[in-house]
C-alpha cells in the first residue's frame, strides 16, 4: 500500500492514510485515538512526556527506541512498531515491571511526567544488559520531572530488572515489521507528503520538487509546526530510505548515510573517537538522537548545532547529491552564512565522511552549556592537531556559538601550527580566538564568557595532554573515600 | 467562623495508615497512563478550544485593536476582549489590578488582550496571531534597578527594626557591606495551566481547572461572570505538579474560558502552550539583598542592616505576602540583636510575580546565609563555626525580629547531628588537601540550616474544611479543601480518615476537591495543606465516630469513651462488630452517618503593618551538607554529595516526606545554580520554553543522596504531631550555593566571595576569574 503508512501496533498492522502532513504522534494519540496516557508538556521535544517507543529493524535486528511524540510527524511510523504508555501492562492489569518498580519506589508525585519516564526506561530496559547509574542518567536526560527530584526515578531504574517478556520481539515482530518495510515510492494526503523508498527516488522527486522539505526526525522541523503554524509546503520524508542508513568504513574514512540517526552515528562514532562518546551522551535527548539524523543536522545550518564543530575539526566532508551528479566539499564550506548553506535547488546531502581516527592526532571536544545534559551549548568546540616531531603540523580549531556559523579558528589555529603543543602555545593560540571571533550576548551567554571559556577550552586541551581526564573535567571527575 | 475543634489527645487508637510509607494513592493510575489531567477528561459534545492573544509591548498604550482577522479565521467561533466581559474585568487575587484583558494599558509584553474560541485548538492558536493592535510604546521598567531608579512601588516599603542597628554596627569590632542578587524561578509544573468550562442551565458554570485553589477561582470567574459565587463549581482531581504556580495564576485561565464558555453556551477547554504559560504566567520574585553587619572576632553579628529589594511585576498579586515572608526569614536560625530589615516591593512591566515554593522565606535566607559566609571569609573563620555562634538560644536569644520566640529551637541540636553522621570536619580536611594540589578542579563544601515558619502569613486562611461520608456498607468518601498536586496530600489525609475510623485504607474513597462539597477554602499552599485538610477530615471522622460509639454505647450499655475502633472493628467490653456492620445498624437506626470538619490554626496573630506578633504556629527545621567540584577554566559545576537532616516532626508518611524533601532540594538547585530567566532591555522574556531554560536533569542529582528524617513530634498539637513538608526543603539547596563559594574561595583570592545566583558556569567563571585577578590563593586568613 504505497498511499498509505503501515505500523505496528499492539500485534496488528494499522494503515493510515488520510491525516493532514504535519499531523503529530501525540496528537494522533491523544486526539484521533482517545489514548491520553502520553502527555504534552512543552510541545517541542524537550521535557519528554510524550515519550512513546517506537521497534525499528536497525541492521537487521529489532531495536526500541525512545522517542518524543510532540513532535513527530505521523509518516515517521512508516515502518516502525509503536508502544505507548497503555501497552505495557497486561490485559489482567498486572503492572509491567518497569511500572511496578515506579509504584514501589514512590518514583511518581504528581504524576504528569511519569509516562514519559516509564517509556524511557521500557526503551532501556529493552536494549538490555546492566543497568547502571550513567545509563540510567542517558536514557532520562530528555525527561524532566519537576516533583521527585529523580532519586527513587533512579531507584526505580535499577530495581526494575530485566526484561521479562519484550512487547512483541522475538521472529514474529520482525517478520511484521519485514512486511512493511517501504519498498515503493508512496504519496500522503493528495501527494502533500512523499514518501521515497530509495536514495535514486529522492533525487528524482527533488528534481521535480526542489522546493520541498525534506523531513527525517523532524526534531527541528516539527516546533515550526507546533510552536510556529507554518505549512510547511510539500514535504519528503527521508526517514524510512533504507539507502541512506548505511554506515561503511573504507579508505580511511567513516561514510554515514544522511538518514542515519544521531544515535546509531553515535554509537559507531563513539567507539571510534571515545572523546565524542561523552559529547554525543549530551548532544539533545535519547529522544532527540533516536529521531535527528546526522545529515538533518548539517542541512538544517544552525550556528549551534553539536555536530558540527567537532566534525569539522576532524576533517569530515560532505557528499552532494543533485538528480546523478553528486559533488564532495570540506564541511565548514557548506556553511555560508546564518541557515544559509551551499545546497543548490534540487541537492541533498547523501553523506557525511568523517576521517578514522589515526595516531599522530590529537583530538578532543568540548560542550559548555547551562545544563550538562540535553541543552543547547554556549559553546562547541573540537579540537584536532596533528603533530610531528614533537610540532603541531596541523591545526583544526572549530567552534559552535561564537559566530553566525559553525566557523574554523584560523588565527588560533595559525598560533598552533609549527609549534610544540605546550602551555605557552596553548595560551598564545587562546589569546588569538579575539581575532576569530566576536560572538554574541544572548540568553545561554555572554560574549565575554563565549571568548573567555573558548580560550580557556584550548588552554584545557593541552593541559588534558599531560593529566588524567578526571584532573581537568568535572564530568570525568570522581570524588573519592572521602565522601 | 466557628472554633477550631480541639485536637484529642492522646488519641487511643494505634495508627495501622498514619507514620507509615503507604504509596501515593494514584502511583498505580501514574505509572499506567490512567490518572487523568484537565486535559484527559473526555470533551464534552461541542467543546471548543481557546487561545489568548498577547502584547507584543512590555509597557505601552493600547491605540487599537482590530480583530476582525482573529474573528474570519476558519473554524473560529467567538472572539471576547475587555468590552465583552459582563462582570468585573480583573483577577487580581488581593489588590483589583490585575486585569482579565487589557483595557487600554499593557504592562507586560505578553500580557493578555483577548481570547479566542474555535472548533480546533490549532485554529485558535493560529487566529489568535492575527490581531491588528496599535500600540504607543511607553519606555518599560525591566528590572530592579530601573524600578528603583524609578521609586516604583506596587505596595510601600515595610520595615522590622529592634534596637539601634546603626550604633551596633558602628561599635562593632568588625564591619562588612555586601550584597546579592538571585533570580526568579519559573515553575515548570509539567502540566500547562488549563481550564474546561462548561456551561449549565441557568447561569451555572462548572469547570474542571488544574489549580491550587479553587475557592479563589470559582469567586473570580464568578465576578466576572457578574454572578454570584453559588452560580460557579470550581473542581479539581489532580494537578500535574503546581509548586505555588496554580495559586494566582490559574484564575486568569479560568476567567477567560468561562467567559467564552458563557457567551457561545459551549463548553470551552483553555489550554497554554508551554511558551505562553511561561510568558504569561508569574514567577518566583528575583531580588536584591544589600547588607551592612558588625560583628566580633568570633563572627557573632551585633548589629545588622538588611535591604531587600524585589522585582513584583506589573501588579499586586500576592507580592506583599510573598515579601512579608521574606522579611520573616531574614534571620533563619540566627538571633540578630540589633536589626533593621527593610523590605522594597518594585513594580516593573514584568509579568506579575507570584507565590513559588517558599513564598519569599528562600530569598530572604539566601540573604543572612550571605551574610554568614562573608562575615566568615572576612575573618577566615569556617563560615560553619559562624553560622553555630550565631544560632538561636535560650532566653535572650530568642526572640526574632518580629518578636516572636523561639521556642522549639531545633536548629542546634540537628546542625550537630548533621556535621557528626556526615563527617564535616573530616570532609573539609580532605577537601583543602584535594584543592592543594588541584590545579584545574576545585572542590567545595558547606552545611546551611533552615528554620522555616509555617501558616500563611496572612492569619485568617489559617483555616480547613472537609467532608465525610460514611456509606451503609462501611465505605467512607472523603472530600477536604485541600488540592493534590503530587505532594500526596489526598494520601495522607485518607490515611488520617482511615485511622480515626480504625479501618483499612482501602475503605477510603478519595474525592477530587470541589467548591460544592467543601466551600471558602484556602489555597493548598504555604505547606499547610496537611496540617489544615488533615485535621479538619480527622474532625469531620471523630464527628461521625462519636455519632457511632454513642449509638454502640446506648445498645452494649458501656461508655462511649471505653468503645474502641480498630482493626474494621468497633469494640468494648468483650463485645465486637465489624464497622461495615455497625455503618448499616447505624443508618438503620437513622444516625446521620455524614459530617463535616473543620479546623483553624491556634494562636497565631500578627500585625499586618508592622509585621510584629506570632506569625507562625510552629518552625520546621532542616540542615544540608552539599559538596561540589567547579571547573576554574570554563565554571561548570557538578554537585558531588548531599546529606539532609529534615525535620517533618512524626512524619505521617515518611516516603512521601522524603519524596518531598528530595524533590525541593533539587528544585531549589535548580533555582540557585541553572534556572535563569533572562529578559531582554524591552522586557521579553527570552527564555520561555524548555530549551533555553533549564531545570535540573536526571544527571544533576547526585549519587550520594542521603536524606534522614529527624524524627521529632511536632511540640504544637498538629495533626499526630507531624510537621509541613512542602516548602522548607526548598531552602537545603543554599548549601550548594555556599559550597560553590566555598570552591570558588579555593581558586585564589581573599575575603568573601561575590557569587550571585543562578550560579551558572558563566557566573562561576566570572567570580573565579575575579578572584585569580585580586589576590593571591587564599591561605585561611583574611
Amino acid at each position: 500500500m504505497a498511499d498509505q503508512i503501515r505500523f505496528l501496533h499492539r500485534g496488528q498492522v494499522q494503515h493510515l492514510g488520510d491525516f493532514p502532513p504535519t499531523r503529530t504522534l501525540l496528537d494522533h494519540l491523544r486526539e484521533d485515538r482517545g489514548l491520553c496516557g502520553t502527555k504534552e508538556g512543552c510541545n517541542e521535544g524537550d521535557c519528554g512526556a510524550c515519550t512513546v517507543v517506537l521497534g525499528g529493524l536497525e541492521e537487521g535486528r529489532l531495536r526500541y527506541r525512545a522517542v518524543n511524540a510532540c513532535i513527530l510527524f505521523l509518516s515517521a511510523l512508516d515502518g516502525k512498531e509503536l508502544v505507548t504508555v497503555e501497552d505495557l501492562a497486561g490485559p489482567d492489569g498486572a503492572l509491567h515491571p518497569v511500572q511496578q518498580a515506579m509504584v514501589d519506589c514512590h518514583g511518581s508525585q504528581c504524576g504528569f511526567c511519569t509516562p514519559g519516564i516509564v517509556m524511557s526506561l521500557f526503551a532501556l530496559q529493552a536494549e538490555g544488559g546492566a543497568v547502571e547509574r550513567q545509563r540510567v542518567d542517558t536514557a532520562l536526560a530528555g525527561n524532566l520531572c519537576r516533583c521527585t527530584g529523580y532519586r527513587p526515578i533512579i531507584e526505580a531504574a535499577c530495581r526494575m530488572g530485566a526484561d521479562p517478556a519484550p512487547v512483541g520481539k522475538g521472529a514474529a515482530t520482525e517478520e511484521l515489521l519485514r512486511s512493511i518495510q517501504r519498498r515503493e515510492t508512496g504519496q500522503i494526503k493528495d501527494g502533500k507528503v512523499l514518501l521515497p523508498a530509495s536514495a535514486d527516488d529522492l533525487a528524482a522527486l527533488l528534481l521535480r520538487h526542489p522546493e520541498a522539505r525534506l523531513v527525517a526526525g523532524g526534531t527541528d522541523v516539527g516546533l515550526w509546526v507546533t510552536k510556529q503554524f507554518r505549512d510547511l509546503g510539500l514535504l519528503i520524508h527521508v526517514g524510512g530510505i533504507a539507502d541512506l542508513q548505511r554506515m561503511d568504513a573504507a579508505d580511511g574514512r567513516l561514510t554515514i548515510g544522511s538518514a542515519v540517526t544521531v544515535a546509531r552515528a553515535a554509537e559507531r562514532l563513539g567507539g571510534l573517537y571515545p572523546e565524542m562518546a561523552e559529547l554525543f551522551r549530551r548532544y539533545g535527548s535519547a529522544q532527540v538522537r533516536n529521531s535527528a539524523t546526522l545529515g538533518g543536522n548539517i542541512a538544517n545550518g544552525s550556528p549551534i548545532g553539536d555536530s558540527m564543530p567537532v566534525l569539522i575539526a576532524l576533517g569530515s566532508r560532505l557528499v552532494l547529491r543533485r538528480g546523478d551528479d553528486r559533488r564532495e566539499m570540506p564541511l565548514e564550506d557548506f556553511f555560508l552564512a546564518y541557515r544559509r548553506t551551499a545546497l543548490t535547488a534540487g541537492e541533498f546531502i547523501e553523506a557525511i565522511r568523517v576521517p578514522l581516527p589515526r595516531p599522530d592526532r590529537l583530538f578532543a571536544c568540548y560542550k559548555i552549556s547551562k545544563r550538562f545534559d540535553q541543552d543547547i551549548s554556549a559553546v562547541m568546540a573540537g579540537f584536532c592537531l596533528d603533530m610531528a616531531g614533537g610540532k603541531v603540523v596541523a591545526a583544526r580549531l572549530a567552534f559552535g556559538g561564537m559566530a553566525g556559523t559553525p566557523q574554523r579558528a584560523r588565527a588560533a589555529e595559525a598560533a598552533l601550527t609549527g609549534r610544540p603543543f605546550d602551555a605557552e602555545t596553548a595560551r598564545d593560540a587562546a589569546a588569538a580566538l579575539a581575532q576569530d571571533f566576536q560572538p554574541l550576548s544572548d540568553m545561554r551567554a555572554s560574549a565575554a564568557y563565549r571568548l573567555a571559556v573558548a580560550g580557556n577550552l584550548i588552554v584545557k586541551f593541552q593541559l588534558a595532554q599531560t593529566m588524567p581526564l578526571g584532573a581537568v573535567r568535572v564530568t570525568n571527575f570522581a570524588p573519592g573515600g572521602e565522601v | 467562623m466557628s472554633a477550631a475543634r480541639p485536637l484529642r489527645a492522646p488519641d487511643p487508637v494505634p495508627f495501622p495508615a498514619t507514620h507509615r510509607d503507604i504509596r501515593h494513592e494514584s502511583g498505580a493510575a501514574h505509572v499506567t497512563g490512567t490518572a487523568r489531567y484537565v486535559d484527559d477528561v473526555p470533551e464534552p459534545a461541542g467543546t471548543l478550544h481557546a487561545a489568548l492573544g498577547q502584547s507584543a509591548h512590555a509597557h505601552a498604550r493600547i491605540l487599537s485593536m482590530d480583530l476582525s482577522a482573529v474573528a474570519s479565521y476558519p473554524g473560529v467561533v467567538a472572539v471576547i476582549a475587555a468590552g465583552d466581559v459582563p462582570g468585573v474585568n480583573d483577577v487580581g487575587p488581593v489588590v483589583p489590578d490585575d486585569p482579565i484583558f487589557a483595557e487600554s494599558l499593557v504592562e507586560y509584553a505578553g500580557q493578555c488582550l483577548f481570547a479566542v474560541a474555535a472548533t480546533s485548538r490549532q485554529a485558535a492558536r493560529a487566529a489568535a496571531r492575527l490581531a491588528k493592535v496599535k500600540y504607543d510604546p511607553l519606555p518599560p521598567l525591566v528590572t530592579i534597578a530601573a524600578a528603583r531608579a524609578a521609586q516604583s512601588h506596587i505596595l510601600p516599603p515595610k520595615r522590622v527594626e529592634r534596637g539601634d542597628p546603626d550604633a551596633a554596627i558602628a561599635a562593632a569590632p568588625y564591619r562588612l557591606s555586601g550584597h546579592i542578587a538571585m533570580g526568579g524561578q519559573d515553575h515548570f509544573y509539567l502540566e500547562g495551566q488549563i481550564s474546561l468550562a462548561i456551561p449549565g442551565e441557568g447561569g451555572d458554570m462548572h469547570l474542571l481547572c488544574s489549580t491550587q485553589h479553587p475557592s479563589e477561582v470559582q469567586h473570580l470567574v464568578a465576578r466576572a461572570l457578574g454572578r454570584p459565587d453559588n452560580a460557579v463549581v470550581v473542581e479539581v482531581r489532580r494537578m500535574g505538579g503546581g509548586f505555588g504556580g496554580k495559586e494566582t495564576q490559574a484564575s486568569l485561565v479560568a476567567a477567560a474560558a468561562a467567559l467564552l464558555a458563557d457567551r457561545t453556551g459551549r463548553p470551552v477547554k483553555l489550554r497554554l502552550d508551554r511558551d505562553d504559560d511561561m510568558v504569561m504566567t508569574g514567577k518566583r520574585h528575583d531580588f536584591e539583598t544589600g547588607y551592612s553587619v558588625g560583628f566580633d572576632d568570633q563572627g557573632h553579628i551585633l548589629g545588622l542592616d538588611i535591604t531587600l529589594e524585589s522585582r513584583c511585576g506589573m501588579s499586586t498579586d500576592l507580592s506583599g505576602a510573598i515579601n512579608d515572608r521574606a522579611v520573616f526569614h531574614s534571620d533563619n536560625c540566627y538571633f540578630l540583636p540589633s536589626v533593621r530589615i527593610t523590605s522594597y516591593r518594585y513594580k516593573t512591566h514584568t509579568v506579575s510575580n507570584t507565590a513559588f515554593r517558599g513564598f519569599g522565606g528562600p530569598q530572604g535566607m539566601v540573604g543572612i546565609e550571605q551574610v554568614m559566609d562573608d562575615i566568615a571569609r572576612h575573618r577566615g573563620l569556617d563560615p560553619l563555626a559562624v553560622r553555630r555562634v550565631n544560632l538561636y538560644g535560650g532566653p535572650g536569644r530568642d526572640l526574632t525580629p518580629y518578636g516572636m520566640r523561639v521556642e522549639d529551637n531545633l536548629a542546634p541540636a540537628l546542625i550537630e547531628k548533621l556535621a557528626a553522621e556526615a563527617r564535616y570536619a573530616e570532609r573539609r580536611a580532605a577537601i583543602a588537601a584535594f584543592n592543594a594540589t588541584s590545579p584545574v578542579l576545585k572542590r567545595g563544601l558547606a552545611l546551611t540550616p533552615v528554620k522555616f515558619g509555617i501558616s500563611f502569613t496572612t492569619s485568617f486562611l489559617n483555616q480547613g474544611g472537609a467532608l465525610v461520608h460514611l456509606y451503609a456498607d462501611g465505605s467512607v468518601l472523603l472530600n477536604h479543601g485541600g488540592t493534590e498536586m503530587g505532594q500526596g496530600l489526598y494520601t495522607k489525609v485518607a490515611q488520617v480518615v482511615a485511622d480515626a475510623f480504625g479501618i483499612g485504607l482501602d475503605r477510603v474513597r478519595i474525592s477530587a476537591t470541589r467548591t460544592d462539597k467543601v466551600p471558602n477554602t484556602s489555597a493548598t499552599a504555604a505547606s499547610a495543606g496537611t496540617d489544615l485538610n488533615g485535621m479538619a477530615a480527622y474532625n469531620a471522622a471523630i464527628t461521625i465516630r462519636d455519632r457511632l460509639a454513642a449509638f454502640l454505647a446506648n445498645r452494649w450499655d458501656v461508655a462511649a469513651k471505653d468503645i474502641r475502633f480498630v482493626d474494621g472493628m468497633a469494640m468494648a467490653g468483650g463485645q465486637t462488630v465489624s464497622f461495615d456492620d455497625l455503618a448499616r445498624q447505624a443508618y438503620l437506626a437513622r444516625i446521620s452517618l455524614s459530617a463535616t470538619g473543620f479546623y483553624a490554626t491556634p494562636k497565631i496573630d500578627v500585625d499586618k503593618e508592622t509585621l510584629i506578633g506570632r506569625p507562625f504556629y510552629y518552625f520546621a527545621y532542616g540542615a544540608a551538607l552539599s559538596e561540589v567540584v567547579i571547573d576554574t577554566l570554563t565554571g561548570e559545576h557538578k554537585l558531588l554529595a548531599v546529606d539532609i537532616l529534615h525535620d517533618c516532626g512524626r512524619s505521617l508518611n515518611p516516603a512521601l516526606d522524603k519524596g518531598q524533601i528530595e524533590g525541593g532540594f533539587i528544585q531549589g538547585m535548580g533555582w540557585l545554580t541553572m534556572e535563569e530567566l533572562v529578559f531582554d532591555d524591552q522586557g521579553h522574556l527570552r527564555t520561555h520554553a524548555p530549551s533555553t531554560y533549564k531545570i535540573p536533569g536526571c544527571g544533576d542529582v547526585p549519587d550520594h543522596f542521603n536524606v534522614t528524617l529527624y524524627d521529632q513530634p511536632n511540640g504544637e498539637e498538629t495533626i499526630h504531631r507531624s510537621k509541613a513538608v512542602g516548602e522548607p526543603p526548598l531552602m537545603l539547596a543554599i548549601s550548594v550555593l555556599h559550597a560553590l563559594k566555598d570552591a570558588v574561595a579555593a581558586a585564589g583570592g581573599s575575603g568573601p566571595v561575590q557569587l550571585d545566583a543562578p550560579a551558572t558556569p558563566e557566573r562561576v567563571l566570572m567570580a573565579v576569574m575575579e578572584r585569580q585577578a585580586t589576590g593571591p590563593l587564599a591561605e585561611g586568613t583574611a
